[in-house]
């Protein structure tokens, strides 16, 4: 076990600082001179040379990718001259927001997708199960996109019940205040999330109605009832880990979306503005953040089914 | 099981082994049978012949249906815009004048090729880079495998939007990088099964018999994932479909010149609020009966091959 938890975070090592180096090509990769396509066209000599410099562009790449390492173990992930702030202070604003968000979404989604799945297995192949399955199946189906404007349409166009916009306070406090705001966003977040998990929940929940301890607690007697509680929704409740580590590129993902759609402010809607805007360190920041965060939530997830589930050794 | 430090990064445990194909694809020659499996999956499959049907229905549509219906797409007809459907304009037009029914056609056309050309490249290269992980294991599969966990960890998205800064979006060059990045999934199922396939014995025999390891990857391994093959395929034109309407819509698709159904509908939701709803729902409707025909056919031919994808 231990051995495993070692490897494991070796191996998310190796991962984080791939991740970091496509990064790095990435900000290589871009055409021309580089301090100039960063700070922008009307860069002065004066302000090319400094960059050079902190940057050691005349050094060899591999020092380059050291000192690039250096800066984000130090949390300096550059510098926004687009928006004259440093990177790492425009996500500090942003990324709890981005945590309220997609972390509603995320226990939402759960909260839905558990007991749809366990219902589901249990009339596998009635009525019900058929229209949960077709549900989840459109729901997959759908660009994010095309899911919030169909909420839109019906929730904010056609009855007036929730605003189609986001709070547009820039505080985090300041959108919890406005919780109406929030309803449209987090809803479709946590849809796309449910389609990712329905398809999984249901066939996890099959799996383990298969098992003999389920057939031996049906045997002893027991109220199906009470088998279906103690025994196999609880046994599911382990599949959460792994449903959480699938989740995350799915909201990174979602989140950028549903932030563009319904104008709500967190890194998503950065990285999108700064693209529309070529503001290189943001996108790349924004890039490493979100490779890092998919690597560690992966990370968690594994090791986290390696101790809820006894059988699992390694 | 395929050994801890084999194992992917996402999907938790028990995912190092996801696919095994049935068991009657072990003998040479089952190529043949593969396809003998498709066939009688499209027949008794009534979900996979609809799938099947609205996608000649929807390609159909794309590329014949402008011969038949013929619009300018070119000139903004500045005259009648934001028009309602009716008599000649069957689905009215957007707030430059273009025929919406027309445009439709025109812009599913990129959608089809991107999806089905995407989908080939993809399962190229997977099955490539799989079958070599897992063939030759060791410290070639661990490296291997990092490079596809690395870029498992930065989503298609970013990836894309950052792409398209640095090039201007092209029909070719989108396809060729939406290939690029789509291969992971087949690699890591071809791997996981030829971890599994080449143990067997008649591999084994193979080698006795001075079988090199080319033949043995191309006449052996990869024949017998045919089944993951065409099912991640199937499930990769679907993706590809959907990260394409996604950049599209986001307008870091196609220089604006060409008409999608992801522009299409960007450029309408300004105008969902005035009800003008023909500007936004027929793409949208067509992107998702698209993907919803792929992933219908992909989930028949997974049953039929027994192959079980834990992730996608």
């Amino acid at each position: 076990m231990t051995g495993y938890v070692l490897r494991r975070c070796g191996q998310a090592v190796v991962v984080v600082l791939g991740v970091t180096l496509v990064t790095f090509l990435m900000l290589h990769a871009l055409p021309g001179n580089l301090a100039r396509s960063i700070i922008g066209p009307r860069a002065t000599p004066q302000q090319i040379a400094t960059f050079d410099k902190q940057y050691g562009l005349s050094s060899p790449l591999w020092y380059q990718y050291w000192t690039f390492l250096d800066q984000l173990v130090h949390g300096n992930l550059g510098f926004s001259f687009h928006l004259s702030r440093p990177v790492t202070s425009l996500l500090a604003a942003e990324l709890p927001r981005d945590l309220i968000l997609g972390g509603l979404a995320l226990i939402l989604s759960l909260a839905i997708a558990i007991p749809v799945g366990v219902v589901q297995a249990v009339n596998r192949n009635r009525l019900g199960d058929y229209v949960g399955t077709g549900v989840g199946f459109v729901l997959y189906s759908m660009p994010v996109y095309a899911l919030a404007i169909v909420l839109v349409q019906l929730f904010a166009i056609t009855f007036h019940v929730f605003p189609a916009q986001a709070p547009q306070s820039s505080s985090t406090i300041g959108l919890l205040e406005h919780p109406s705001g929030l309803v449209l966003p987090v809803a479709t977040l946590t849809l796309v999330t449910y389609a990712q998990f329905s398809r999984y929940m249901r066939s996890a929940a099959i799996e383990t109605l298969a098992q003999d301890y389920i057939r031996t607690a049906q045997a002893t007697g027991l109220p199906e009832r009470l088998v279906l509680w103690r025994h196999l929704l609880r046994n599911s409740l382990i599949s959460v880990v792994t449903l959480i580590g699938v989740s995350i590129p799915v909201i990174i993902t979602g989140t950028l979306i549903v932030e563009q759609v319904f104008n709500f402010s967190g890194a998503g809607l950065e990285y999108y503005n700064a693209a529309l805007t070529n503001d290189y360190p943001v996108m790349l920041g924004v890039t490493v953040v979100v490779g890092v965060v998919t690597v560690l939530g992966n990370l968690v997830a594994d090791i986290g089914y390696a101790l809820l589930d006894p059988r699992i050794r390694y | 099981m395929t050994g801890p430090a084999a194992l992917p990064l996402s999907g938790g445990p028990g995912t190092g082994s996801v696919g095994t194909t049935s068991t009657d694809a072990d003998q040479p020659g089952v190529g043949n049978s593969a396809v003998r499996l498709i066939l009688r999956t499209f027949v008794e499959n009534k979900l996979a012949i609809i799938g099947a049907a609205v996608i000649v229905l929807i390609t159909a549509f794309c590329f014949i249906g402008p011969q038949v219906y013929h619009t300018d797409q070119v000139d903004p007809n500045l005259l009648s815009t934001n028009l309602g459907p009716r008599g000649s304009y069957l689905l009215g037009t957007d707030n430059n004048g273009f025929d919406i029914l027309g445009r439709l056609m025109i812009g599913g056309q990129s959608s089809i090729e991107v999806g089905f050309a995407v989908a080939a490249i993809a399962t190229v290269v997977g099955i490539l880079y799989g079958a070599i992980s897992g063939f030759f294991g060791k410290a070639v599969d661990v490296v291997l495998m990092r490079v596809v966990d690395v870029a498992f960890s930065i989503p298609l998205v970013f990836l894309f939007i950052f792409a398209s800064r640095i090039f201007q979006p092209t029909l070719g060059l989108l396809i060729v990088l939406l290939g690029l990045v789509s291969w992971l999934v087949p690699a890591r199922l071809v791997r996981g099964e030829t971890l599994a396939l080449k143990v067997r014995e008649y591999v084994q025999a193979v080698r006795t018999m001075g079988g090199g390891s080319a033949r043995i990857i191309f006449r052996h391994l990869i024949p017998n994932t045919m089944g993951t093959i065409v099912v991640t395929a199937t499930f990769q034109v679907a993706n590809a479909v959907l990260i394409l309407a996604t950049l599209q819509y986001l307008g870091f698709g196609l220089p604006p010149s060409e008409p999608t159904w992801g522009s299409m509908i960007a450029n309408g939701i300004t105008y969902l609020q005035d009800g003008y709803w023909w500007e936004v729902y027929p793409a949208l409707v067509l992107i998702v009966l698209t993907v919803v025909a792929f992933n219908f056919i992909g989930d028949a031919l997974q049953d039929s091959f027994q192959v079980r994808l834990r992730q996608r």
